[in-house]
């Protein structure tokens, strides 16, 4: 029967068959999508890769609504968020997606990263996925930083002001100085117009273009080795005779279907904060950020976003300024050396002995600990307990190097396990 | 489902509730110590902006005791006379000042160069004061102004110490003193759960009573934390529906997802 | 693991449920990012009404403004301006302004609430250069009959002193006349519609 609706079909099918030859979508699709298996027991933790992708589109396609409506000059920046809340159309709603997604972004990266931890997923051979993924969470702390300082409040500057000071922490090496990195970071003698106008541009056009880029190398280095699992054992090494891993799934329809199950529900906690709480009680945007900013007063508590208190809790621990920053510094990029420092001959957590789970418990609890501290005022108390986590946070480190010597650990099976 | 199954089962489960015990154990260490900023002795209102009646008395107050020096600029009448539901012909009467059009925004009847030379500094946009003071701050802080022959202004707020606002309000309140001004000054705010209003005597009654004058406060502050987020009512009424739709649709893919996770054994 | 369990149907209709109602959510999502390119509230406090002094305009002469950005012109036309309306008629594309490009109370001969004074957006309808009035009546370059009224110099279009659009030229309507009214003899504001209308 030669009904218009099978002619429409095999004219589409035509056009498809076409573009397929010229372009390698069919493919993309087999490699990437129908015909990438993954465990079929990636449990709860494993929702937050997808999320993060996810929140990553919704910070570009809401942050470039912003910027048609946001003006990067010191005079007329905070007016023009105020603009953008009162006058733009929706603008309120574009502008709290916006900032509530820089928060979640930091959520769930933090949540996916420990998956790695729990799982060992930063393991030979996935290393430069970790790599990737380290790098992305750096280029993320510096997109997020300068876009926190674009709204211009108090916070804004007085964040950037504290922030910019640390590199004047490198004492004089004659080629360069921490006084003059400090200089030509703000363009200016102080935080000025010419720093809001330079973080804007990286903050909009520079660091995006770096995350998404990084993103792709990211996933590309995961598609070339596959994805770990719970049991941190290898599904390639046992195919069935047509190639397919035994204990492997299709990515598409399986992961895509379950994945939008994650996708509702953190839509849905998303909506909540957006419409219900959007300034997250002074959390998500702080109560003085809403004070136009100004270089003569300096607000009588300043701490960064709840994201990054807990490496400036380390930072504040330590009684020493370049110390300080070093010390925190090495928070960071110490992460870097994950797959090195773990010398477990298991990866999951599952098969690790008590001894592991402690140590990452405390790592944990430290990071969260490190986090709450960072937020307060820096009594002595305070900082005598962001001494003690600081040590506690490290010392995970160093246990990795150690632990396997002293603990037994248990014998990983050959096939996933599945709960059902 | 096999015993091999069954024990890892258990050993995850049990792996599990340590981990989360601990992870509790370790949040709830030294939780009690504050972190927090002070700032326990505001009084404590409940604001309710959906109240348009409290928020057209709100709006008269702020225009006959705010405007005269302050401006809240980002914020103008027509928008106001939207959200709070004001016929046409109320407006002129209820709602714009004389001499201002619906399309003006909220501007100080004086310039800040005036203001800066009166006071000796400008008063602040109160667009945001809601934002970053918080609606208790507010209403604690026009209830604790008190006479004071040492300041410029010749008053003196217990929130806000040496504020170089005057009490804008006092011909309504009266005038309230420090019952026993060495003592709280001495002890300065330690009192417990003690109203920081406690210290307060009237001297010279008001225009209104004491209960009328928190009324009004009240209602002015309910203006002041629409003024702070005029979006927050279109928040209020889309919100719900968005989150709706979003469970819809997270119970339909989780229905999705159980159906072609059949195939999974 | 048998096959035959998997019922294709149910699993057809609840693909299709979840695509169409995600569809509906991205739709729905969009309107937001859609409408933020609306005119602000500030574009439209800015575009809001402005007032015109017409009491200095001498027969023939035109006063020109803007309001939202746009060029108006509020011409005084005299006797056999309003006229020559009349014996123009033929040459008119839609003579009795019957395509929607002025509010109902100028939809008339001389397009306009009082017959003496048009108020015209001069944004010629082809594509929006500024028409030039020449109220001459006699020979012109451009048309050896001509009664007076406006063109446009980018495309050769011609209006007559109602704007209202020739045939056979590039534009393809009338000029618009915005909603105004009359505050005063002397006082007219464009932007809001008279009195009793609104």
């Amino acid at each position: 029967m030669a009904t218009p609706a099978n002619s429409m079909r095999s004219t589409a099918s035509k056009v498809g068959y076409w573009v397929d030859q010229r372009l390698p979508i069919s493919s993309f699709w087999r490699d990437h999508m129908s015909q990438y298996y993954a465990a079929k027991n990636l449990n709860f933790w494993y929702f937050f890769g997808s999320l993060s992708l996810l929140v990553l589109v919704i910070q570009l396609v809401s942050g470039i609504f912003l910027t048609m409506h946001y003006k990067p000059d010191a005079a007329q920046a905070f007016a023009s968020v105020e603009y953008i809340m009162r006058d733009v159309p929706f603008g309120w709603l574009i502008r709290y997606i916006h900032s509530t997604g820089a928060s979640a972004f930091f959520l769930v990266v933090y949540l996916h990263m420990f998956r790695a931890m729990l799982y060992g997923s930063y393991r030979s051979p996935r290393e430069l996925i970790w790599i990737f993924g380290m790098l992305i969470y750096l280029v993320l702390m510096a997109e997020a930083f300068m876009g926190y300082v674009l709204p211009w409040g108090q916070m804004s500057y007085w964040g950037a002001q504290v922030i910019i000071s640390l590199f004047g922490a490198i004492p004089d090496l004659g080629i360069i100085s921490g006084d003059a990195l400090v200089e030509w970071i703000r363009g200016d003698f102080t935080v000025s117009d010419a720093t809001l106008n330079r973080f804007f541009a990286l903050h909009v056009v520079a660091l995006p273009l770096a995350l998404v880029m990084l993103v792709l190398l990211h996933i590309t280095a995961l598609h070339q080795v596959g994805s770990n699992n719970p049991d941190g054992i290898e599904i390639k090494k046992n195919k069935d005779a047509t190639g397919k891993p035994v204990d492997g799934i299709a990515f598409h329809p399986y992961y895509t279907v379950k994945d939008l199950v994650g996708v509702g529900v953190f839509l849905t906690l998303f909506a909540f904060i957006i419409f219900f709480a959007p300034d997250g009680g002074g959390l998500l945007l702080e109560h003085d950020n809403f004070v136009p900013a100004n270089p003569l007063v300096t607000p009588a508590h300043i701490k960064p976003v709840w994201y990054f208190t807990p490496f400036f809790a380390i930072l504040k621990a330590v009684p020493d300024k370049l110390g300080g920053v070093i010390v925190m510094g090495a928070a960071v990029m110490v992460l870097f050396f994950l797959p090195w420092l773990d010398r477990s001959p298991v990866k999951s957590i599952r098969y690790k002995g008590w001894l592991s789970k402690l140590a990452l418990a405390l790592f944990v609890i430290s990071f969260v600990r490190l986090g709450m501290l960072g937020m307060g005022e820096g009594t002595p108390a305070q900082l005598l307990e962001s001494q003690i986590w600081t040590i506690v946070y490290f010392g995970y480190f160093v246990s990795l190097l150690f632990i396997p010597r002293l603990e037994k650990t248990k014998p990983v099976p050959e096939r996933v396990t599945t709960s059902h | 489902m096999n015993k091999q199954h069954h024990s890892n089962d258990l050993r995850r489960a049990t792996a599990n509730r340590l981990l989360g015990l601990l992870l509790l154990a370790g949040l709830g260490l030294g939780s009690g110590a504050a972190l927090a900023a002070g700032g326990s002795d505001l009084l404590s209102v409940d604001i309710n902006v959906k109240d348009k009646a409290a928020l057209q008395r709100g709006v008269r107050t702020f225009n006959d005791y705010c405007l005269g020096c302050h401006g809240a600029d980002y914020m103008r009448y027509k928008r106001i006379a939207s959200d709070l539901g004001y016929a046409e012909d109320q407006v002129e009467t209820r709602l714009l000042p004389p001499g201002r059009e619906m399309a003006d925004a909220l501007k100080s009847a004086i310039t800040p160069e005036d203001a800066q030379e009166l006071f000796g500094a400008v008063p602040p946009n109160l667009s945001l004061s809601a934002r970053s003071r918080g609606a208790d701050w507010l209403y604690t802080y026009m209830l604790a102004f008190y006479p004071d022959d040492t300041t410029a202004s010749g008053w003196n707020n217990l929130v806000f110490p040496n504020a170089a606002m005057p009490h804008a309000m006092w011909e309504l309140q009266g005038i309230q003193e420090q019952a026993d001004a060495h003592d709280s000054a001495d002890d300065g705010g330690d009192h417990g759960h003690a109203d920081i209003t406690d210290s307060f005597e009237l001297v010279e009654a008001g225009l209104q009573s004491p209960e009328e004058y928190r009324q009004t406060v009240k209602d002015l502050v309910t203006f002041m934390v629409y003024l702070s987020e005029p979006a927050q009512l279109k928040r209020a009424a889309i919100g719900p529906w968005a989150i709706l739709f979003l469970v819809l649709f997270s119970v339909l893919a989780w229905v999705l997802k159980k159906e072609y996770w059949r195939d999974v054994h | 693991m048998s096959e035959h369990e998997v019922n294709q149907g149910r699993r057809r209709f609840l693909t299709a449920t979840t695509a169409v109602v995600g569809a509906a959510g991205a739709g729905l999502a969009a309107i937001p990012f859609i409408q933020s390119w609306q005119p602000s509230a500030k574009a439209r406090v800015v575009g809001g009404p402005v007032s015109f002094n017409i009491a200095p305009l001498e027969p023939g002469q035109i006063l020109r403004g803007t309001w939202r950005g746009q060029t108006i012109g509020i011409l005084r036309r005299d006797e056999t301006m309003l006229q020559n309306l009349q014996r123009v008629e033929d040459r008119l594309s839609d003579p009795e302004s019957l395509v929607d490009q002025q509010p109902a109370y100028a939809q008339n001969q001389s397009r306009a609430l009082n017959p003496e004074y048009l108020v015209l957006i001069m944004i010629c309808t082809h594509l929006g250069c500024i028409p030039e009035l020449v109220p001459e009546v006699g020979p012109q370059p451009y048309d050896e009959d001509w009664l007076g009224g406006f063109y446009c110099p980018c495309h050769k279009s011609k209006f007559d002193l109602a704007g209202r659009v020739y045939k056979g030229v590039p534009a393809p309507i009338n000029l618009k006349i915005p909603p105004y009214r009359y505050i005063d003899d002397r006082t007219i504001e464009v932007g809001a519609d008279p009195e009793q209308l609104s």
